[in-house]
């Protein structure tokens, strides 16, 4: 029998609603992984069964009926813990909203379990996402699946973590500056930033609203496709969701790049701190499209080199903005015997955000402060219209373009705490992308020889044109068919296996001795 | 542009954090150095280019104006550390102490 946990979201789905398996024995095995492995991991923060079982129990009345089910029936499904959804704590990692249940939906979620998925849990994050390592949650740091004293990303790095160990099949994270694309490249799955404007960001707690976007992690490009198709699309209680038509995204997957016009970002590959395992990786990458008939050339983006700069402005700036609302009155922690409102919201919030929290809304109330608004987010601001004319420039000339997702594999817990602009490196590939608004997918193209850690591919696709770049990722997927499976659940199965050896072993001499 | 614990005492203030001395002390260095980094924002020249706000080309998108259902008191207070006869409670906010 095999592990249900090592099959993707279609094959779950595909099995569920053919009747081979339940929808209960499929939420059963998701539990049995977390509790296998997630003690190690740490990538959940809540654990949902009541909910899971719930829907289990109706996608399988369904099926017996010959009643139609969703698109990912029985598909057992995560949320980074900055989503909304009655019935949960939502703390996006932070103290400040340890006790918080929500009371409301995310739209990106509702839809999520709209179309059949049953959520195990709410994953870990960095505090409100400010991070690339999930190590600034108050709640401890999660572990990269492929080697535990390894940082599996972030900001989303528990969602990325809860897919990579097969805990979940899809899993749903937010990406301001990098925080889905990166931890999936650093965990080796799958990791889609749609176009700003393609999800609706209602309901998950507000980070840089000219910036976030929800999106999906999982094992495979379909699967990312598949959850795309159901969480896009126009939602009248976010003004800033596109009413552009959500397309078949898993429809194409499999036509190919023949033709398709690849560009090679030159001159961000220049920046510092690359890799040359990385690097080699990428290069890799860019001679398979060639190699399967894609026109592969050069293209630059001469202001996108300053994108972190200019995100380091606009995303701090967005943040102080939103973080406002954290006071102390209407939810989250209180500081005790205010002596007065001021007294009451200075301590509050002091107390209840961590460091990287307080630095960057420090930042951001810096930048928009009077004095220096003009030189910082003024100056940031217009920098983000250069950003964004160099990649409608690009895509006049190209379909998608490539860079690597990150600058390196997986590092370790600890070695980039004490150095907050190291920490922003991380990102330097992905912010770009973000200022622009445009979408980018991460999909694994190497296991570096050395350490055996998995190495992200960025293809990036102009305006709502996730169609393309997931066919792209789906080419580079098909051709590298590398085993994803982390060390840790391969010692996992293989110890199952030799169990249920064993046993047969047993059950064997026991009928020849009967 | 350097960055002063002044500067520092009076963005903290801005931003409603009560920050210890030490806290002070250890952003003045950090939000020194990241800004440092930033700076090169400044050498570029954009003097010619507009700004961007939000990086979808829409501008005043229209709703029917409709009575719907929101949240209700209960669910509105559910998460309050402090509430009273179906409302927030908040220290006083003009004069202050018991005998204001």
């Amino acid at each position: 029998m095999i592990d249900l946990n090592t099959l993707t979201a279609r094959e779950v789905r595909d099995r569920v609603v053919a009747g081979d398996v339940s929808a209960r024995e499929v939420a059963e095995a998701a539990f049995g992984r977390i509790e296998a492995v997630d003690a190690s991991v740490h990538a959940f923060l809540e654990l949902t069964p009541e909910i899971a079982y719930e829907a289990a129990g109706r996608i399988d009345a369904a099926v017996a009926a010959g009643e139609p089910v969703g698109p990912l029936a029985g598909v057992p499904v995560a949320l980074k813990d900055n989503m909304n959804l009655v019935g949960t704590h939502t703390t996006a990692g932070s103290k400040i909203l340890g006790p918080y249940r929500s009371v409301y939906d995310c739209t990106a979620a509702r839809r999520l379990l709209d179309a059949g998925g049953m959520l195990v849990g709410k994953c870990n994050l960095d505090e409100f996402a400010f991070g690339s390592s999930t190590e600034n949650s108050a709640y401890g740091p999660t572990h990269n699946p492929w080697d535990l004293s390894r940082v599996p990303g972030g900001s989303s790095g528990g969602s990325a973590a809860a897919v990579s160990a097969g805990m979940a099949a899809i899993a749903l994270g937010s990406d301001t500056g990098g925080s889905i694309r990166q931890p999936g490249a650093l965990t080796g799955t799958v990791a889609l930033k749609p176009t700003y404007g393609r999800v609706s960001r209602y309901g998950v707690i507000a980070f840089g609203s000219s910036l976030d976007q929800i999106g999906p992690f999982g094992k495979s490009v379909e699967d990312c496709a598949l959850a795309l198709e159901a969480i896009a699309g126009k939602d009248p209680l976010d003004a800033t969701s596109a009413a552009e038509p959500v397309r078949s995204y898993a429809a194409g997957l499999g036509e190919g790049v023949e033709g398709l016009r690849v560009g090679i970002v030159s001159d961000l590959l220049d920046v510092e701190g690359c890799a040359p395992e990385v690097r080699a990786a990428f290069y890799a990458a860019a001679e398979t499209f060639a190699s399967l008939g894609a026109e592969v050339g050069e293209v630059r983006l001469p202001t996108a080199r300053h994108g972190l700069a200019a995100y380091y402005i606009i995303g701090p700036a967005e943040a102080s903005s939103n973080l406002a609302r954290f006071d102390g009155i209407r939810y989250g922690h209180r500081a005790a015997d205010a002596t007065d409102v001021l007294d009451l919201y200075t301590r509050s919030r002091a107390e209840g955000f961590g460091p990287e929290t307080i630095r960057r809304v420090m930042l951001g109330t810096y930048a928009l402060s009077a004095g220096y608004y003009d030189a910082y987010y003024g100056q940031a601001q217009k920098a983000r219209t250069r950003i964004i004319d160099d990649y409608r420039a690009a895509f006049e000339h190209f379909d998608v373009l490539i860079t690597p997702t990150a600058p390196s594999v997986a590092f370790k817990l600890g070695e980039k705490a004490d150095d907050p602009y190291a920490m922003y490196l991380s990102d330097v590939y992905t912010i770009p992308v973000n200022l622009a608004g445009v979408c980018a997918v991460s999909v694994p193209c190497a296991l570096d020889e050395a350490s055996g850690l998995p190495i992200g591919l960025q293809i990036t696709g102009d305006y709502f044109d996730e169609a393309t770049i997931l066919r792209a990722a789906a080419a580079i997927e098909a051709e590298r068919a590398l085993d994803l499976t982390p060390p840790l659940v391969t010692e996992l199965l293989d110890a199952q296996a030799a169990e249920a050896g064993m046993a047969a072993q047993r059950d064997a001499a026991l009928r020849a001795e009967g | 542009m350097p960055i002063s614990e002044s500067d520092v005492r009076h963005v903290a203030m801005l931003a409603r954090l009560a920050l210890s001395d030490e806290q002070v002390t250890q952003l003045t260095e950090e939000l020194g150095a990241i800004l440092g980094h930033i700076d090169e924002l400044q050498h570029l020249d954009l003097a010619d280019v507009q700004p961007t706000a939000h990086p979808l080309d829409m501008t005043n998108v229209m709703r029917p104006d409709e009575v719907r259902p929101g949240l209700t008191r209960e669910d509105a207070l559910a998460n309050a550390p402090q509430t009273e006869d179906g409302a927030f409670v908040v220290p006083p906010i003009v004069g202050g102490g018991d005998d204001a």
